[in-house]
């Protein structure tokens, strides 16, 4: 490795190997795929930001002010769509999974580059298709496209949302598919599935749910684009259709889309907690399976979203008590993660400060859930504030804190630059603070009964709906102030060494940035996951 | 793409081993892999499908039964026939690609899409024989058959049309999969006449006669449930 002695600028690495937008465009490289990605999903986190902001601001006052009601029913429906299935589902996998997995487990790159290539495409174009949906005027059917509203009386641009949907989809069938298959056939010797790292067997059972329940919504929407265009009259209950199935084969995908969302950042959270307590996972096989688990079980909940929809009163029992067992996998990840903390050695960098925000956020919506998954009460909090609370505490508390956490922790082997320390730590607490302003008092608001998707609402309820605008905006603060000091990074920051952290792991023992086959010398693996006691006498390089 | 990566091989890898494989071995296995778990997806997709076709069937038995009765169970059995045949073709296809034995497989390929084609044949002259008895789905819909051995039971025209709903949208998907798989194989001819395989490396042909396989098999499960279960 005579490249070793060279200034890390001047070494060859992926970023700089090839040069022009050409290069880019038509990469095959993971790692520039997950740098496109990162750009457009980027782009869509706030495209769906604004429409937050916008839903904030008209309730702001109890009277519909800003925006009438068409116009509100507009606007949530884009937020939901844009983040659902432009951010939350691909955000995780597509960007840092895509960058890592190939670089975890000593691989060149994932099994299909090229497919890995097109399912970014397919991105694209149903980003595409989308903006072109927003841009001409939207549409209001909320992001559950419910029939027979979506089918009988919607504005015809539900086509349209839906073939974006529907191809966003491939995409992530494609990077699922693409992930298994690697991470079953390009490990490298030596990485058993024992000394897979969490992040991978997260990545894995994510995988599972992509690779089996996308299709179904895929052939859902084809279904309900059908259905709209030729009226067959499948879900449509006046042509003898029943729109329960639309809504079982719906959320038999969307439902376990949730876990699509939250096991890749269970992953990162994994890596974060070992290397910043410098100590292996308190049980590891337990937290490996666990994420198994939550992929199998999460096929078979799916009807707890439609306890008021009309089921039988046994069905609803037993989607119930599965609610509830799902519980506990995300249990023993909890306690296994605060376990690793007992007697390490904790560092509170920003990675860590954002694992700690998961942990607190991701406990409290997840017990929320299980009051939801409680029938009586699931009755009362239905459609209200309380059911945005709780999946917000997941989805943003939960998914965004540790997107954030996993792109400052590999930030530097990503661009080879530290990101300004301080101004994380500050980035970290504000998105904090700013998180639960904004959805706390929605659990109350959801308690007492304000329905969601309302643009209008009674005057008492308006002190609680302003402390969770004022507490959006500092949200949107947290979250536009990394994108600055990071953009600032790339030109200014430190430079990183190949393992600022001392960490752990397959992908801190290449240089930074990775050279475009990630490896000079192909490794062989001989150590456990996590070996932190392994690692604890060599000095921090940087 | 490849090109720039031959530097990092030695000369005797074979040119269709890619960059980031070690042996040709384990880049069989991963796109074998890779085809299988394609193939689950696909199970999935149509899974949706029979699912609404089981629930509408429960919950509307007899209407079901009568429309089921109306299909033409002879084209059905010839069209099995063909895709059996087809199937033959293919695995003595890519049984040619592992001899080694080019002309031949493109003999096979060649059959295959023939034996292809004659089913969509047959599938078109289904679909205007619906068309003809006002069988399709929309405004002109009729049912006017009887439920056989029932005559006095009055068909539901709605959910009569509800049946040829989901026959028309199970068998059209499973048409457009054999469309695709007939342009692959078209690629597969063009392929193999260029030279492109031989015994070190036949990868597509084994892959895409997986999935002509699994197409013929989705439509051994849709021929019984559409064509003959409310038959006695």
């Amino acid at each position: 490795m005579a490249t070793a002695v060279l200034p890390p600028q001047q070494r060859t690495n992926y970023l700089n190997a090839e040069h022009g937008v050409k290069s880019w465009l038509l990469t095959v490289d993971h790692k520039r795929i997950a740098i496109l990605y990162m750009l457009s999903i980027t782009f869509f986190f706030f495209i769906g930001g604004i429409y937050a902001l916008l839903i904030r601001l008209e309730l702001l006052t109890p009277a519909g002010d800003l925006v009438q009601a068409d116009t509100y029913n507009r606007l949530f429906t884009g937020h939901g769509i844009v983040m659902v299935f432009f951010f939350l589902i691909p955000v995780v996998p597509a960007i840092l999974g895509n960058f890592l997995v190939p670089l975890m487990i000593g691989a060149k790159d994932l099994a299909f580059p090229r497919i890995n290539l097109l399912s970014w495409y397919l991105y694209v174009i149903a980003g595409a298709l989308m903006l072109h949906v927003i841009i001409t005027g939207g549409v209001d059917t909320g992001w559950t496209f419910y029939t027979p509203y979506s089918t009988a009386f919607a504005s015809p641009k539900v086509i349209e949302a839906g073939l974006a949907a529907f191809i966003n989809g491939f995409s992530s069938i494609f990077t699922g598919l693409n992930f298994i298959v690697t991470i079953h056939r390009m490990r490298a010797p030596g990485m058993t599935w024992s000394r897979l790292p969490l992040f991978i067997w997260a990545h894995y059972a994510t995988s599972l749910v992509m690779v089996l329940g996308t299709p179904v919504i895929a052939i859902t929407l084809v279904l309900l684009v059908l259905e709209r265009v030729f009226h067959l009259g499948i879900f449509d209950p006046k042509l003898g259709g029943d729109p329960l199935l639309f809504q079982h084969l719906f959320w038999f995908y969307s439902h376990p889309a949730v876990y699509i969302m939250i096991l890749p950042s269970m992953g990162i959270i994994s890596e974060l907690i070992a290397c910043f307590s410098r100590k292996r996972i308190f049980g590891f096989n337990f937290v490996a399976l666990s994420s198994v688990a939550i992929a199998v079980l999460g096929f078979l909940v799916w009807a707890h979203h439609m306890f008021v929809a009309g089921m039988s009163v046994y069905a609803a029992l037993i989607f119930s008590f599965l609610t509830f067992f799902i519980g506990v996998p995300s249990a023993i990840k909890v306690f296994n993660w605060t376990a690793t903390m007992y007697k390490g050695s904790v560092t509170y960098e920003t990675p860590m400060l954002y694992a700690f925000g998961f942990l607190g956020l991701f406990t409290i919506g997840g017990l929320t859930g299980l009051f939801l998954a409680t029938l009586g009460v699931d009755i009362h909090v239905t459609d209200t504030y309380f059911v945005v609370a709780h999946f917000h505490y997941v989805m943003v508390g939960g998914v965004v804190m540790a997107y954030l956490g996993g792109l400052h922790f590999w930030w530097p082997k990503i661009t080879g630059r530290m990101y300004p320390e301080s101004m994380g730590k500050l980035a970290a607490l504000i998105g904090f603070v700013g998180f639960n302003l904004t959805f706390f008092p929605q659990f109350i608001l959801g308690y007492v009964g304000m329905p969601r998707r309302y643009y209008q609402y009674p005057p008492e309820f308006q002190v609680l709906n302003v402390l969770s605008t004022a507490g959006a905006t500092i949200l949107g603060i947290g979250y536009l102030f990394p994108l600055v000091y990071l953009l600032w990074s790339l030109r200014y920051g430190e430079v990183a060494g190949d393992n600022p952290w001392n960490a752990a792991g397959l992908e801190w023992k290449t240089s930074s940035p990775p050279p475009t086959f990630n490896f000079d010398v192909d490794p062989v693996v001989d150590f456990e996951a996590y070996n932190y006691d392994e690692l604890k006498e060599i000095p921090v390089e940087r | 793409m490849s090109d720039s990566h031959a530097a990092v091989h030695s000369p005797d890898h074979h040119p269709e081993l890619r960059h980031h494989f070690m042996t040709m071995e384990q880049q069989q296995n991963t796109a074998s892999l890779g085809m299988w778990l394609f193939l689950v997806t696909e199970v999935m997709f149509f899974g949706g499908m029979f699912c609404a076709y089981l629930v509408y069937r429960l919950k509307y038995f007899n209407d079901f039964a009568a429309a089921s009765q109306s299909i033409a169970v002879g084209w059905g059995a010839f069209n099995t026939a063909v895709l059996l045949v087809s199937s033959w073709t293919m695995a003595m296809a890519v049984r040619c690609a592992q001899l080694g034995k080019q002309k031949l497989l493109i003999v096979f390929l060649l059959f295959t899409m023939l034996f292809g084609s004659a089913f969509l044949g047959v599938k078109a002259k289904e679909y205007h024989d619906k068309f003809v008895e006002h069988h399709v789905p929309g405004a002109d819909f009729s049912f006017t058959e009887k439920l056989l051995g029932h005559p006095d039971y009055v068909v539901n025209q709605y959910h009569a049309q509800m049946f040829f709903s989901i026959y028309f949208a199970m068998t059209g998907m499973h048409a457009l999969h054999m469309v695709i798989g007939l342009g692959l194989m078209a690629y597969l001819v063009v392929a193999t006449a260029r030279g492109k395989f031989s015994t070190a490396y036949y990868t597509p042909v084994e892959n895409i006669g997986l999935y002509w396989h699994f197409v013929d098999v989705v439509w051994i499960y849709l021929f019984p449930l559409l064509y003959l279960i409310s038959r006695k």
